[in-house]
């Protein structure tokens, strides 16, 4: 028997090695078992791996691959010290603002994000933000839960509504347009800012108006879904804040950067502008502690794309890319082709 | 001609205010202070009142409705609800109720989608956290919530907050079922899913969306047996009225996890509610805003001046009588 074994057993292919990882940031259940199960290398699990500790992990493992997040700066410096094996770098994100395209172009470095998967979810979260702060729900569920809530007069706690109202939307990429479809189940006025009109099939009954200072003069509320970059850096800012109607209602579910804080708790704060609803920061985790005590902004942590659902599948999808890159086929979503 | 008597048991919005004294003359309540039942029908008696424009919570049971003089001819209550009035008691003395259809219907659906939204993207944790300014930092796995598209939504009672709460849903990808008395002609149910039975309802779905009355007939119509015929994660949402819920059950499913989240807007017993309630985190709550914007508010009112203006100035029937 061992004489017909041993053929066999030479002639069965080697265990494919498995690709080289080092995972920064904490994974979802399922997207830890499929790094542990289908790659090698090291993954946060606990706490989350730094850039200096990261460097150190890459040379140990010997990886060809860096998975990584919004959060951790992919910039010149750190491109230049990554070790040469390195061949791809993935960020579970859709931004990159924290890319250094350039540098990492140079280095002949590919970088992938995760298009289409969180754009329902993101979308949901905008429009929570919007009713949110329309409606009034921070004030609301505090009062409640300090037990405070006595009798009332009708003209308390009146929110502005969102039924029937006209929108506008800074940016009409896949999730611009999922929030579109959404405000249109509440019988909104879509209005859309953007590079250039869509073809009519992509406008989820929307209507293109080329100049954004035209767009804000007619919108209750406006919502930002557009990419962060010199050129939008501060898109909102004391003029353009200005041109809203009195009451408008801001949103911003996108990048921080993208309105200038200090003219936006102006606004709060004078009422100007009743409410705004936030899931970005300029500098986050830290963000202005004068948002804490106005008490007509709704405040969530980046959890745009923070459903189950969602989070795995940017987390397969990252995998997706490391896996198509090092064996050797081209990225299902580089960052330029 | 002089104006007809009206008692204001309340505040109400300032055009409503200024309408209503144009055309009547007004007993206002100016300080908002709400009345006991016996304060109220002095109040009514003292003035000669013809017509009473009240709210909820003004305590109309049989005993206030008694002591009220025989000079009341309408009741027009600045809501959809009418649980704080005894109607049967008013019908004897030949009172009629009006009540404010319509006008609320996507006001409160707005107050149902937002709950549900805050529920399945932890709207409340988010906000406390970031306002206890402990922030540490994005993270993969943080605060994470369930996405709403593909997911059951189930609106038990199927009327006009319910089919507008359904057109919005739809806009976020979700499958609508219902639960109604009866089934809705196929273009107001517009795809919506029927179900007659309670227990096949409630397996069904993702998210429960509460829109009966109150009353006897419904309370704890939401009680441990029912929680536990929802699939394990689901989201309760409670625009409707809050003695529709078994408080204690529902606190029991949201700390044992068998619920993933709630939102209420309405208690039993407001503005107590159930001390459970403050210190549950996967639950959002709302003082009762169904109806809190200025262009609801306002619309409820003039419907129910438009009430009184038939009966008490051209001797009409009321265009929204209730009972």
């Amino acid at each position: 028997m061992a004489e017909l074994d041993s053929p066999l057993a030479t002639l069965a292919p080697a265990p494919a090695a498995r690709p080289r990882v080092v995972s920064v940031r904490r994974m979802p259940p399922a997207v830890a078992a499929r790094l542990d199960r289908d790659f090698a290398g090291a993954f946060a699990i606990d706490r989350d791996i730094d850039r200096e500790e990261s460097l150190a992990l890459l040379e140990e493992h010997k990886a060809e691959a860096l998975l990584f997040s919004s959060g951790f700066k992919l910039d010149a410096g750190f491109i230049e010290k990554l070790p040469a094996r390195v061949k791809v770098a993935a960020t579970c994100s859709v931004g990159f603002d924290h890319v250094d395209v350039a540098a990492a172009k140079s280095r002949g470095l590919v970088v992938t994000n995760t298009p289409d998967v969180l754009t329902g979810c993101t979308a949901d979260l905008a429009f929570s933000l919007l009713l949110s702060a329309a409606r009034r729900l921070p004030e609301a569920d505090q009062m409640l839960r300090q037990d405070a809530w006595g009798p009332r007069a009708m003209g308390d706690f009146l929110g502005v509504r969102v039924w029937g109202q006209t929108i506008g939307i800074i940016g009409m990429g896949r999730i611009g347009r999922a929030v579109a479809r959404r405000a249109r189940g509440f019988d909104m006025r879509v209005l859309y800012h953007d590079a250039a009109q869509l073809p009519p099939a992509l406008e989820e009954g929307g209507h293109y108006v080329a100049d954004l200072d035209a767009m804000l003069g007619q919108c209750q509320f406006v919502s930002l879904h557009c990419p962060y970059s010199p050129a939008t850096r501060h898109i909102l800012n004391e003029r353009t804040l200005g041109l809203l109607p009195p009451g408008a209602v801001v949103v911003n579910a996108a990048r921080g950067g993208l309105i200038d804080e200090e003219a936006l708790i102006d606004g709060l704060k004078s009422g100007r502008i009743a409410a705004a609803g936030l899931d970005v920061f300029e500098g986050e985790p830290r963000f202005d502690r004068r948002f804490i005590d106005l008490p007509n902004v709704a405040l969530a942590p980046h959890i745009g794309s923070a459903t189950v659902e969602t989070r795995d599948a940017m987390g397969h999808r990252s995998l997706d890319n490391i896996a198509a890159v090092l064996s050797g086929r081209p990225a299902i979503d580089p960052l330029w082709s | 001609m002089t104006k007809p008597v009206l008692l204001l048991t309340r505040r109400f919005p300032d055009a409503v205010e200024a309408r209503a004294q144009r055309d009547y003359i007004t007993i206002p309540n100016p300080s908002d202070t709400p009345m006991d039942g016996a304060t109220l029908a002095t109040a009514a008696k003292d003035a000669g009142a013809q017509g009473i424009l009240c709210a909820a919570g003004d305590p109309l049971g049989a005993a206030t409705i008694a002591a009220l003089p025989d000079s009341v001819k309408l009741l027009a209550t600045f809501s959809v609800g009418t649980d704080h009035i005894d109607l049967a008691a008013a019908r004897a003395r030949g009172i009629a109720v009006s009540n404010t259809p319509d006008v609320l219907s996507v006001a409160t659906a707005e107050i149902a989608f937002l709950l549900i939204l805050a529920a399945a993207r932890r709207g409340g944790e988010s906000e406390r956290m970031l306002r206890a300014g402990e922030w540490a930092g994005w993270a993969p796995t943080q605060l994470m919530g369930v996405t709403l598209e593909g997911k059951k939504l189930g609106i038990l009672g199927m009327g006009r907050i319910g089919q507008a709460l359904a057109k919005m849903a739809r806009g976020f990808g979700m499958e609508i079922h219902y639960r109604n008395r009866k089934q809705l002609p196929p273009e107001e149910a517009a795809g919506a899913i029927y179900h007659a039975d309670d227990a096949a309802f409630l397996g069904a779905i993702d998210v429960l969306s509460m829109h009966i009355p109150g009353g006897e007939a419904t309370r704890n119509w939401l009680d441990a047996r029912k929680i536990a015929l929802l699939k394990r994660g689901a989201i309760v949402v409670n625009t409707g009225r809050g003695t529709t819920v078994d408080d204690v059950a529902l606190c029991e499913a949201l700390t044992k996890g068998h619920l993933r989240a709630a939102g209420l807007d309405v208690f039993a017993g407001e503005p107590k509610i159930h001390p459970g309630y403050l210190t549950t985190p996967n639950l959002v709550l709302l003082p009762h805003l169904g109806s809190a914007t200025i262009e609801t508010r306002d619309a409820m009112g003039f419907r129910c001046l438009d009430n009184l203006d038939a009966v008490l100035l051209r001797g009409a029937a009321p265009p929204h009588p209730v009972g």
